[in-house]
C-alpha cells in the first residue's frame, strides 16, 4: 500500500516538474506570459479540456479509452445551442443540464458497445466518433449556431468572472472535485483501480466489472457533454463540421501527461489537472513564442509519444499489460 | 472455448457475412437505379476508393499480427505532401516519387520502432503519430495546395487496361501479392502465429519484433503508394488529404473478417469488404445522402460487422437445438 502511494506521488511529481520547467522556460523566453491578460487567456483555454479529461481519466484508469469525446462535445454543443436558439428564455442552467445529459446518453451508447457487446473500446469509440458526428449534421441540417442566437447570460460566462478567473474556469472545478472524490473516497473509485490493475482478478473477486466500466463511459460522456455547453459559452459559435474536431487528442494527451497510465490502474485527478495545465501552457505559449499554430498538431503528437515513453520507463501499466496478456495466452 | 467443429464452422463466418451483405447491397442498389448493376459503372466507382483498399490490405496484416495502426490517413497525407513539395521545388520527378515512397516506409518504421523497440501499445502510439504526421503535413504545406504536377501524371483513374480502370488493377495486383505473402509464405504463417499466440511464437524461435516492424514499414509504404495514386487521381495535394480515412481503412479490414484481437484475417475477406464499401458508398451517393451523413452508416456498419463476425452457430448443445451465440474476443 505504502509503495503504491509513493509511486503515485512520483508519477505526479513528473507532471509537476514538467509544468514547472515549462513555466520557468516561459519566464525566460516570454515574460509577457505572466501578464494578467495572458493568465486570463490561459484560464479560458483550459476549462474545456479540464472538464472532459476528468471523465477520460476514469475510463483510462479502468484500462479502456474513449476517443469519441470530440464528437460527444459537438453533439452536446449543437443540441444545447439549438435549445438556446429555439426556446426563448431557456435558463442557462437548463442548457447545462441538457448538454450534460446528452453527453451521458452518448456515453451510455459507448458503454453498451464496449460492455454489452464486448467490442474493443478504441474500435467502438472510433465508430461512435463518426456516428455522433454524422448525427450532429442530421439534427443541425448542416447549419451552424451563431452568437446572436444565444442568450447573453451564457456568453457572459466566458467574458466575466470572479476577479480574473472566468466563470467557465470555476465551473470546471466541479468535475475535478467530483473525479477526485470518486477516485479517493468511494467504492466506485476503488473498483475502477482494481479493474484497471487486473480485470480478471477483479471479476474473480466479485466486483461488478461491466457495470463499473460502463459507468466510467457514461461519466466520460457526461463530462464531454458539459464541455460541449462550455464550448458554446466560450466560442459563441457551433459549426457542425469543426466543433470539437481533434479535441480527444488534447484530452488524451493531458491525461497521459498527467501520469495516468494507459495500462490502467494508475492515475489521479490531481495528476490529470497538472497534465491539463501543461497542455494549456503549450497552447497559450506557442503564439507568444511566435510559433505558428500549424505546429500545434506536431507538438501534441510529440507530447503524447513522450508521455507514453515516460510511462514505459517508469514501468507504469505496461509491464502489467504484458504480464496479463502473457498469462491469458 | 468452442469445440473444434464449431470453431471450423465459425472460421469462415465473416467472409460469408460479407458475401451475403454484397448480395444485399447489389439488390438494394438495383432497386434504386436500373444502371447500378452496370459493371463499368461499378468499376469506375471502385477507383474512388482503390487507394483505401490498397492500404487496408497491409493494415489487415498488421491487425492479424495483433497490433493496429490508426496513423494510416496521416501517413497517406504526409507522404503525398513530401512528394508534392519535391515536385514543387523542381526536384527530378523520379526522385520526388522515391522521396514520397521512402518517407512512407520511414513513417511506418517509426511506428514499428515505437511499438516494438519501445514496447508501447500500438493503439495510443499511432493516435499520437497520426497527430504528429498530420501536423508535419500541415507545417509543410500550410494552406497551400500543390497542383503543378506534369500533365501525364494526372488522371490515373482515366487510364483503363482491357476496360478495367488502372487503380482497380493496381489494387487487384496488390491483393494478389498480399494474399501470397500472408497465406503462402513462411513470413505470412509467422504473422498469423504471432497473432494467435505471441508466447508460442516466441518459444518457436520467431523474431516477433522483426516481423512486426516489417509489417508497420510495409503499411507505411502502402500508404505512400496510396498517397501517390491520390495525387494523380485528384491532381491536387493538400495537408488534409485523406482526412478521416482511417475509419474506412479499418472498416474494410474488420468487415472483411479480421479479428481485432489478432490471429485471424484473410486478404480475400478484405478484398470482398472493399467492394462492399464501394457498393454502400456508391448507393448512398445515388440516394443523395450527404457525405457527413454517410458517417453514421459507416460507423454503424463497423459495429454491425464486428458483432456479426462473432455470431456463431453452435451445433452441439445438450438438447440438440442449434444455438446462436456471441463469441467473446
Amino acid at each position: 500500500m505504502w509503495r503504491v502511494r509513493s509511486a503515485l506521488l512520483r508519477r505526479e511529481a513528473g507532471a509537476a516538474a514538467a509544468v514547472g520547467l515549462a513555466i520557468a522556460g516561459l519566464a525566460l523566453a516570454a515574460p509577457r506570459f505572466f501578464d494578467i491578460a495572458t493568465v486570463q487567456i490561459f484560464l479560458l483555454a483550459i476549462p474545456l479540456v479540464l472538464a472532459a479529461s476528468m471523465g477520460e481519466l476514469l475510463v483510462v484508469i479502468a484500462r479502456q479509452v474513449d476517443i469519441s469525446i470530440g464528437s460527444i462535445l459537438a453533439l452536446s454543443a449543437m443540441i444545447a445551442g439549438m435549445a438556446f436558439r429555439d426556446i426563448a428564455g431557456l435558463p442557462v442552467w437548463a442548457g447545462f443540464v441538457l448538454g450534460t445529459s446528452v453527453g451521458a446518453a452518448a456515453g451510455l451508447v459507448n458503454a453498451v458497445l464496449v460492455n454489452g457487446l464486448r467490442i474493443n473500446s478504441i474500435i467502438a469509440t472510433l465508430a461512435t466518433l463518426n456516428v455522433f458526428r454524422g448525427i450532429v449534421f442530421v439534427i443541425s441540417g448542416g447549419h451552424q449556431i451563431s452568437a446572436d442566437q444565444l442568450p447573453a447570460g451564457l456568453l457572459a460566462l466566458a467574458q466575466t468572472g470572479f476577479g480574473v478567473v472566468p466563470w467557465l474556469a470555476l465551473i470546471a472545478i466541479a468535475p475535478f472535485a467530483i473525479a477526485h472524490v470518486v477516485l479517493v473516497h468511494t467504492s466506485l473509485g476503488r473498483h475502477l483501480f482494481a479493474i484497471g490493475s487486473n480485470p480478471d482478478a477483479a471479476r474473480l473477486r466479485g466486483l461488478p466489472v461491466g457495470r463499473t466500466t460502463g459507468l466510467a463511459f457514461v461519466l466520460s460522456g457526461a463530462a464531454a457533454g458539459l464541455a460541449g455547453v462550455m464550448y458554446v459559452a466560450r466560442f459563441g459559435v457551433v459549426n457542425p463540421s469543426s466543433a470539437g474536431v481533434g479535441f480527444e487528442l488534447s484530452v488524451i494527451a493531458a491525461v497521459i501527461v498527467g501520469g495516468v497510465s494507459i495500462g490502467g490502474g494508475v492515475g489521479s485527478a490531481t495528476g490529470a489537472l497538472l497534465g491539463v495545465g501543461l497542455i494549456g501552457i503549450v497552447q497559450v505559449a506557442l503564439p507568444m513564442l511566435n510559433v505558428s499554430h500549424v505546429w500545434q498538431g506536431v507538438i501534441f503528437g510529440f507530447i503524447v509519444i513522450c508521455a507514453l515513453l515516460v510511462d514505459r520507463l517508469t514501468q507504469g501499466g505496461l509491464s502489467r499489460l504484458t504480464r496479463s496478456s502473457g498469462a491469458s495466452a | 472455448m468452442t469445440d473444434r467443429s464449431a470453431s471450423i464452422a465459425a472460421s469462415w463466418a465473416p467472409e460469408i457475412v460479407v458475401g451475403f451483405l454484397i448480395v444485399c447491397a447489389l439488390a438494394a442498389g438495383a432497386l434504386m437505379s436500373p444502371n447500378f448493376l452496370d459493371a463499368t459503372f461499378l468499376l469506375d466507382a471502385g477507383t474512388l476508393y482503390a487507394e483505401l483498399g490498397l492500404v487496408a490490405l497491409t493494415t489487415t496484416m498488421v491487425i492479424v499480427s495483433g497490433e493496429i495502426d490508426l496513423s494510416v490517413a496521416s501517413m497517406i497525407a504526409l507522404s503525398a505532401c513530401i512528394f508534392a513539395v519535391c515536385v514543387d521545388a523542381q526536384v527530378p520527378f523520379a526522385v520526388s516519387v522515391a522521396a514520397g515512397l521512402a518517407s512512407g516506409a520511414l513513417m511506418g518504421l517509426v511506428n514499428g520502432l515505437l511499438v516494438v523497440g519501445c514496447g508501447l501499445p500500438s493503439l495510443i502510439t499511432t493516435i499520437g503519430t497520426a497527430a504528429f504526421f498530420r501536423g508535419l503535413a500541415d507545417v509543410l504545406l500550410g494552406d497551400r495546395s500543390v497542383t503543378d504536377f506534369p500533365a501525364w501524371w494526372i488522371g490515373i483513374d482515366d487510364v483503363a487496361i482491357l476496360g478495367i480502370p488502372a487503380p482497380v488493377l493496381i489494387l487487384a495486383a496488390a491483393a494478389a501479392l498480399a494474399a501470397v505473402l500472408l497465406h503462402a509464405t513462411v513470413f505470412g504463417r509467422r504473422v498469423v502465429l504471432i497473432g494467435v499466440n505471441a508466447s508460442a511464437a516466441r518459444y518457436a524461435g520467431i523474431g516477433i519484433g522483426g516481423v512486426k516492424t516489417w509489417l508497420f514499414a510495409l503499411n507505411g509504404l502502402a500508404c505512400a503508394v496510396a498517397g501517390l495514386m491520390m495525387s494523380s487521381r485528384l491532381g491536387v495535394v493538400r495537408h488534409d488529404l485523406a482526412s478521416g480515412a482511417e475509419l474506412q481503412i479499418i472498416l474494410i479490414a474488420i468487415v472483411g473478417g479480421t479479428s481485432v484481437a489478432g490471429g485471424r484475417g484473410t486478404i480475400g475477406g478484405t478484398f470482398a469488404a472493399f467492394w462492399l464499401l464501394v457498393l454502400i458508398q456508391t448507393g448512398m451517393i445515388l440516394a443523395d445522402i450527404g457525405i457527413e451523413r454517410q458517417l453514421i452508416v459507416l460507423g454503424a456498419t463497423l459495429v454491425v460487422a464486428i458483432i456479426a463476425s462473432r455470431l456463431s452457430i453452435e451445433p452441439a448443445t445438450k438438447n440438440g437445438v442449434p444455438r446462436l451465440t456471441l463469441r467473446r474476443i
